[in-house]
C-alpha cells in the first residue's frame, strides 16, 4: 500500500519533470520509473524474498536521489528517522568481548547468495574499509583509520556509546554515510555489535595497543 | 606535553604500518604491472589470447539447430562486421528494439541465427577458476579484441540509448540491500581500496577511461577470462543482492554509463588483472 503510493508519487514526479524540462539525461537524477522497471526485469529468477532487497527504504531512496549530499531539511528528516531506529542492549552494557569482535571485524561472511544456508554467523568485515589493529596490514581505506581509536579517546563512556550507535546505525549521526546500518538492517545482532565496540574501545583490545 | 608525545607516537606507528602495508600492496601491483609490460613487449604471451582464438573459431563454426555460424551477426556496424564494433557498444538495435551490450547481443544472435534456446545459452555464462572460458566468454573476448586500439565512441542518437545512459547513471548511485551499497560506495572516490584491492573511481572519466577498455580481462588468480557482465554480477553479489539475469537491462544500462564515462579511452582487451 505504502509502496504503491510512493511509486505513484515517483511516477507523477517523473511525468511532471518530463513535461516541464528539456531532456538532459546526463544531468537529471535519472528517470525513477524507468529505473524501477529495468530493475524489475533484470532479476526475474530471484525469489520474492530476494527481490525485496532491491526495493529501497525511504533513506536509501533519498540518499540515492541526492547522491549522499542531501539538503538540510532532508538530512534532518533522515537523522530523525534513523535515530528513532536505534536500539540498545537491554542490560545497558555497550561493550562485549573484544576477542569475538576481532573475529567479526575480519569476517566478510554473510548475506551473499552463496552464503545460504548459513554456515557461520555474519561478519562485520570492518577491515574491508578500516585500519584497526596495527598488526593487520590488509585493510581498506573506504573508511577512516580506527587505529588506537579507543585509546585516543581515553576509552570514555560517551565515546563507547557513540561507537555503539555508529555501528548500529551510522546514519543516526551522519545522514547518507557510506557505512552500512549494521544493527537497523539486521546484518549484526546487538551482542555482535557490543563485541565490535569492545574491539574498538577496550583498553585490552589490540586496536588500542 | 604527554598528549604531544602520544600524538607523535601514534603518528610514528601510522607511518610504520602505512609503510609496510604500502609495500605489500606495491609488491602485487608491481608484479601485475611488470606482467602488463611484458605483454606489451610480447603481446602473443597473453594467455587471454587463447580465448580470443577459441572465440573466433566459435564465431565461424556452424552450430545450433540451424547449423549456422555467427558470421552474419550484426553487432551494430552491419552483418559480419566485427572490427571496431565493440568500441560502439552498447547501442540501440532496431531488430530487437532494444539497447544491447556485447553480451546481450551475442545471446540474441545465437538465438536468432543459430536457433539456440536462450535458456540453454545463458545456463553457464561464467567459467569457474582454472576452467576454460565459457562459449560466451570466448566469443565476447574475441569480439572485444577486434576493437583493440580503438577509442570508445558510444552512440547517443536514439532516445533509448539516452534513456539507457540515464538509467545506468541512476543505477550507479542507487543504494539498496542490507548493506545500503551503491556502485558509487566503492567506485565514487579517488585512491580507495577494499583490503588491499585498489578500486577504480568510475564516476571520474579519467579513471574510467583507463580501466573499462581492459574488459573482458584475463584474471591471473582465476586463470580465466572475465567479462564485464561477470564483473558486474560479482559486484552485485558483494552488495548482497540476488544473482542478476545474464544480459539483463540493468547490466546493459550500467555498461552504457561506464562506457560513456570511458569515452575516448582505448580498448585493450583482454587485459591482465590480478
Amino acid at each position: 500500500m505504502r509502496i504503491g503510493a510512493v511509486v505513484t508519487a515517483a511516477g507523477a514526479a517523473v511525468a511532471l519533470a518530463a513535461a516541464c524540462l528539456p531532456a538532459s539525461p546526463a544531468r537529471s537524477q535519472g528517470p525513477a520509473a524507468a529505473v524501477e522497471a529495468v530493475i524489475k526485469g533484470s532479476w526475474t529468477k530471484a525469489t520474492p524474498e530476494w527481490q525485496a532487497r532491491l526495493a529501497q527504504d525511504e533513506t536509501q531512496r533519498l540518499c540515492s536521489q541526492y547522491r549522499n549530499a542531501p539538503p538540510n531539511e532532508v538530512a534532518n528528516a533522515i537523522l530523525a528517522r534513523e535515530r528513532a531506529a536505534l536500539q540498545y542492549p537491554p542490560d545497558g552494557k555497550l561493550m562485549g568481548d573484544w576477542k569475538k569482535g576481532e573475529k567479526l571485524a575480519q569476517s566478510g561472511y554473510g548475506l551473499r547468495f552463496t552464503d545460504y544456508p548459513p554456515r557461520q554467523e555474519n561478519g562485520g568485515n570492518c577491515y574491508a574499509c578500516h585500519q584497526l589493529d596495527k598488526k593487520e596490514l590488509s585493510f581498506g581505506t573506504l573508511g577512516p583509520s580506527l587505529l588506537a581509536y579507543g585509546k585516543a579517546r581515553k576509552h570514555a563512556e560517551a565515546d563507547v556509546k557513540a561507537v555503539y550507535e555508529r555501528i548500529y546505525n551510522p546514519q543516526a549521526a551522519v545522514p547518507c554515510a557510506n557505512m552500512p546500518r549494521f544493527g537497523t538492517n539486521g546484518v549484526l545482532t546487538i551482542d555482535q555489535i557490543k563485541d565490535l565496540v569492545a574491539y574498538v574501545m577496550s583498553p585490552d583490545s589490540p586496536v588500542n595497543k | 606535553m604527554r598528549r604531544g608525545l602520544l600524538i607523535a607516537a601514534l603518528g610514528g606507528a601510522l607511518v610504520v604500518a602505512g609503510g609496510l602495508q604500502t609495500l605489500a600492496q606495491d609488491d602485487t601491483e608491481r608484479e601485475v604491472e611488470r606482467y602488463r609490460q611484458m605483454l606489451k613487449e610480447d603481446p602473443w604471451s597473453n594467455p587471454g589470447l587463447l580465448e580470443v582464438d577459441r572465440g573466433e573459431a566459435l564465431w565461424k563454426a556452424k552450430r545450433g539447430p540451424r547449423s549456422a555460424s555467427l558470421e552474419a551477426c550484426d553487432l551494430g556496424k552491419g552483418p559480419g562486421k566485427v572490427e571496431g564494433a565493440f568500441a560502439e557498444l552498447p547501442r540501440y538495435f532496431p531488430d530487437a528494439d532494444k539497447v544491447m551490450d556485447l553480451e546481450a547481443r551475442l545471446v540474441w544472435c545465437m538465438e536468432k541465427l543459430q536457433g539456440s534456446n536462450r535458456a540453454d545459452i545463458v545456463k553457464r555464462p561464467y567459467s569457474k577458476a582454472n576452467q576454460a572460458g565459457s562459449e560466451l566468454e570466448a566469443l565476447a573476448t574475441y569480439v572485444a579484441h577486434k576493437s583493440n586500439g580503438r577509442k570508445f565512441a558510444p552512440r547517443l542518437d536514439h532516445p533509448k540509448e539516452r534513456e539507457a545512459l540515464a538509467v545506468g547513471e541512476a543505477l550507479f548511485f542507487r543504494r539498496q540491500g542490507p548493506m545500503d551499497f551503491a556502485c558509487a560506495t566503492c567506485h565514487g572516490d579517488i585512491g580507495k581500496r577494499i583490503r588491499l584491492q585498489g578500486l577504480p573511481y568510475l564516476s571520474k572519466p579519467a579513471e574510467a577511461r583507463e580501466v573499462i577498455g581492459q574488459w573482458p580481462a584475463y584474471r591471473v588468480s582465476q586463470g580465466t577470462v572475465m567479462t564485464m557482465q561477470h564483473r558486474i554480477t560479482d559486484c552485485f553479489w558483494q552488495m548482497r543482492l540476488p544473482l542478476i539475469d545474464y544480459g539483463s537491462d540493468v547490466a546493459v544500462a550500467l555498461t552504457m554509463y561506464l562506457v560513456n564515462q570511458a569515452k575516448g579511452g582505448e580498448v585493450s582487451a583482454p587485459q591482465i588483472k590480478r
